[in-house]
């Protein structure tokens, strides 16, 4: 056991928290919101010219061989300025389907590609009923010929409005919520068949609705096998989405501590109030207690595939998710009216880590998954 | 002891409901039940309607327009309007304003305002935070000088609700900067069409504009309108917020609200079934409508203690709290239900004339909006933080 980063690790931390620090200011980020693309495509460029989105691909794909700690550490930097880039999205989980699922052609011809920043792809899992499990599959896919023509529609695509290929989960056999006869596919999103609705998320953010009506897709691994891919990926997106919530709360905590010290009302500066240092007390244990569970899921999101590995996956994201939306709830009450507006970063901070839930299961969710997992004897 | 509403009490719920099915405007209904943005046009048809039964300020005495209700009869008026998803009363005028002027206004400011409230007429909003003065509100900074008969008045005041759409503002202004904070401030009413005045659009976290900055520079108010005497300002204050302390459970708009988050937790699926019929996401509405009645029963005690005279005190303070507790839980709720689909930002959608295709349903683009929105229930109207420090300071003798 050891909890020590790694001179090479320490190293990365630094690069990717200058990074951050130096282009994600407050105006920055609502310029780069704002912006067609939703994010700053500049900074999607500096990500690969520094090798970040190239860390956990393996070297000779032009990668750093990278686990899910080095994944954390690159999250908890962009969850500290809650940058807007589909990293995640592309680097964590198109990439590691891709890896896991595709053949050699489509490694070479796609993981180089997104391990440089060049290619930003994206995932289209969840649909209008879905609600988080993996497995609830409306949409089909057949096949014509040599090809395969997909139907149906997939929601919330994070990154969808710009992604170079996005890669979306399709029915070949079974039924409804069978987690047998799901496949993958590749399409290309410009594609005859394919349509999106473009829109901004809550957290600043920018994704889409795929609709799909005979649109091709290429295949990623064999047909009706890809579910097991998809729940071992979507733990690592959790244990990423985690680390960025870690990196979030440690900011919005660092605000709210500060504000405590600068506001004053009664003559004091408010952090005097007892009941107030309890609830920044509180707020802090609640992100120690995210943060460990973070660093469990960056541990584990490489391992074997296992039950174990999952249910513990699932507890970390419970874990954080209650914490994410404690840090925003109180981060917003302890600065008062303030942490109300759009012009105060803290309140940002605060859609972001309550967004943090709707993606990859809210607590009840991981609550459920984790209790039916649970080790009795 | 007797929980039920007696037999008159009832005929007056009959009627109150009678008179909402047939006069309630069901577009009005249908963006309040939806989380829609109402427009100021909304609510003055709405005040009129309201304002032509007689029913628009039953706090009021029978003299200036109100009615003769008892508190439990307000109650259930507030139960049965949230209920049929009529547009809360905008208070700043009817139910701030107003009892102030009739406890301590003269008769000309009460024969020049109180009825240009009940008309719609005048829009009032409150001035009474600033920058610098929030929980600590007698802090503020803003001057009134006097010069003839003019008060000149410069500062800030800020979070100002719907003063975007007000002719009037109800200001608490410092009239004597050597006097001890709460002694030198004094309640005036002011113009917003005077020469001065520039009013600026905060923009919530949730892309809403409800709130504003209100900037005074050299603002000529008139001496007369300076209500009771100068520098005693902090009793129609302190008299205003306990007034507004009483609204602020909100039991009436919770009930709405979980009747809604039903609603939605019936259309949206999980696994194959409704929310609904999901074991876990029932039991949490389960207990959130568990502590609503409580809230409720409590709601009904201070009701029928006011009735026999009593006056609220920390209980008042100790359900503000709960209210909103209660009120944010349900909001959490309901973002909760939509899953993935809390994610996408859809104002548009918010707009009841939007002729456009629902991404999920028609009450899907609210809830997390609202989530947001509605962290504002424990800041305002004294923070729940200070709520306690109010209910510590009067009964546990520390
Ligand atoms: C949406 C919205 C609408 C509003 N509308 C209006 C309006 O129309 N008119 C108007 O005049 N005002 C309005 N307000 C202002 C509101 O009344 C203030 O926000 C409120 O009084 C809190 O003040 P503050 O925001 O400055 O926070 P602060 O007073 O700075 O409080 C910051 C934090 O410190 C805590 N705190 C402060 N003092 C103590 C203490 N002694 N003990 C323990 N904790 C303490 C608070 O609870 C809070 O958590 C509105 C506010 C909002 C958010």
């Amino acid at each position: 056991m050891d909890f020590k980063l790694t001179e090479e690790q320490q190293m990365l931390q630094d690069t990717a928290a200058r990074l951050v620090r130096d282009v994600y200011t407050f105006e920055k980020r609502l310029e780069f919101s704002a912006s067609d693309a939703g994010f700053s495509t500049e900074f999607w460029q500096q990500l690969g010219e520094l090798g970040l989105t190239a860390i956990p691909f393996a070297e000779e794909l032009g990668g750093f061989g990278g686990g899910g700690v080095e994944t954390m550490l690159i999250m908890e930097q962009l969850g500290r300025g809650i940058c807007l880039e589909p990293y995640m999205e592309s680097v964590v989980l198109a990439g590691g389907l891709i890896g896991q699922l595709g053949n050699e052609q489509q490694k070479e011809e796609l993981l180089g590609a997104i391990a440089s920043g060049e290619l930003q792809a994206s995932v289209a899992l969840e649909e209008p009923s879905s609600h988080y499990n993996l497995y609830d599959v409306q949409t089909t896919a057949r096949q014509s010929g040599s090809e395969w023509l997909l139907s149906g529609r997939k929601g919330v695509v994070i990154g969808g409005h710009t992604a170079g290929k996005i890669l979306v989960s399709a029915r070949t056999a079974g039924d409804v919520r069978d987690q047998q006869g799901i496949s993958l596919f590749i399409i290309d999103p410009n594609a005859e068949g394919v349509s999106r609705r473009v829109y901004a998320t809550v957290d600043g953010r920018k994704g889409c609705e795929l609709f799909l009506d005979n649109a091709k897709g290429e295949l990623l691994g064999t047909a009706g096998d890809a579910y097991d891919a998809i729940r071992y990926q979507s733990g690592r997106a959790i244990a990423a989405l985690c680390g960025e919530a870690v990196g979030a709360m440690r900011t919005a905590c660092d605000l709210t501590l500060e504000y405590l010290k600068t506001r004053k009302q009664f003559g004091v500066p408010i952090g005097k109030f007892q009941v107030l240092q309890h609830r920044m007390v509180d707020m802090i244990s609640e992100l120690e207690r995210g943060t460990s569970m973070a660093i469990l899921a960056a541990c584990l999101a490489d391992d074997k595939d296992s039950e174990e590995r999952s249910a513990k996956l699932s507890a970390a994201k419970f874990i954080v998710n209650r914490a994410a939306r404690y840090v925003a709830e109180q981060c917003i009450q302890l600065h008062g009216g303030i942490a109300m507006t759009w012009e105060y970063n803290g309140a940002h901070y605060a859609k972001r880590l309550v967004m943090i839930s709707h993606q990859f299961g809210d607590d009840d969710h991981h609550l459920e998954a984790y209790s039916n997992q649970l080790v009795v004897a | 002891m007797e929980i039920h509403y007696t037999a008159e009490q009832i005929a007056f719920r009959d009627e109150v409901r009678a008179f909402l099915k047939q006069e309630l405007p069901a577009d009005i209904s249908r963006k309040v039940k939806l989380g829609k943005h109402l427009t100021k046009a909304d609510h003055e048809r709405w005040q009129q309607i309201l304002s032509r039964k007689g029913w628009y300020a039953p706090g009021w005495p029978v003299e200036h327009g109100g009615t003769d209700w008892g508190p439990v009869e307000k109650h259930i008026f507030d139960e049965e309007t949230s209920a049929a998803g009529a547009p809360r009363t905008i208070p700043f005028g009817v139910a701030m304003v107003a009892p102030v002027i009739i406890k301590f206004g003269t008769e000309a400011q009460k024969q020049q305002y109180l009825p240009r409230i009940l008309s719609g007429e005048d829009w009032w909003c409150q001035g009474y935070s600033e920058p610098g003065a929030g929980s600590d509100l007698a802090s503020l900074k803003t001057r009134a000088v006097r010069d003839g008969d003019h008060y000149v008045v410069n500062g800030q005041k800020t979070w100002t609700t719907l003063g975007q759409h007000a002719n009037m503002i109800f200001c608490l202004v410092r009239t004597d900067p050597e006097a001890q904070q709460q002694r030198g401030i004094s309640f005036l009413l002011i113009d917003m069409a005077t020469p001065g005045i520039t009013v600026r659009p905060i923009i919530t976290l949730d892309g809403d504009h409800e709130v504003n900055e209100v900037f005074f520079d050299d603002v000529r108010v008139p001496v007369e309108n300076l209500v009771g005497e100068e520098n005693k300002g902090w009793t129609c204050a302190k008299y205003l917020l306990t007034h507004e302390r009483t609204g602020l459970a909100g039991i009436g708009a919770s009930k709405a609200a979980l009747s809604h988050l039903k609603k939605i937790a019936a259309k949206q699926e999980k696994g194959g079934k409704s929310l609904l019929e999901d074991t876990l996401f029932r039991a949490q509405i389960a207990e959130v409508e568990m502590s609503l009645m409580a809230a409720e029963v409590s709601t009904l005690r201070i009701v029928a203690a006011a009735s026999e005279g009593g006056v609220p005190g920390a209980e008042s303070s100790i359900l503000k709290v709960q209210g909103t507790e209660i009120r944010q839980a349900i909001t959490h709720l309901m973002r909760k239900a939509l899953g993935p689909y809390a994610l996408p930002f859809l104002p548009e959608e918010l707009e009841l004339d939007y002729d456009g295709e629902f991404l999920v349903d028609d009450y899907a683009a609210a809830p997390a909006s609202t989530y947001f929105n509605m962290r504002k229930l424990s800041i305002f109207g004294g923070s729940n933080e200070i709520q306690k420090n109010i209910v510590s300071k009067m009964i546990l003798e520390l």
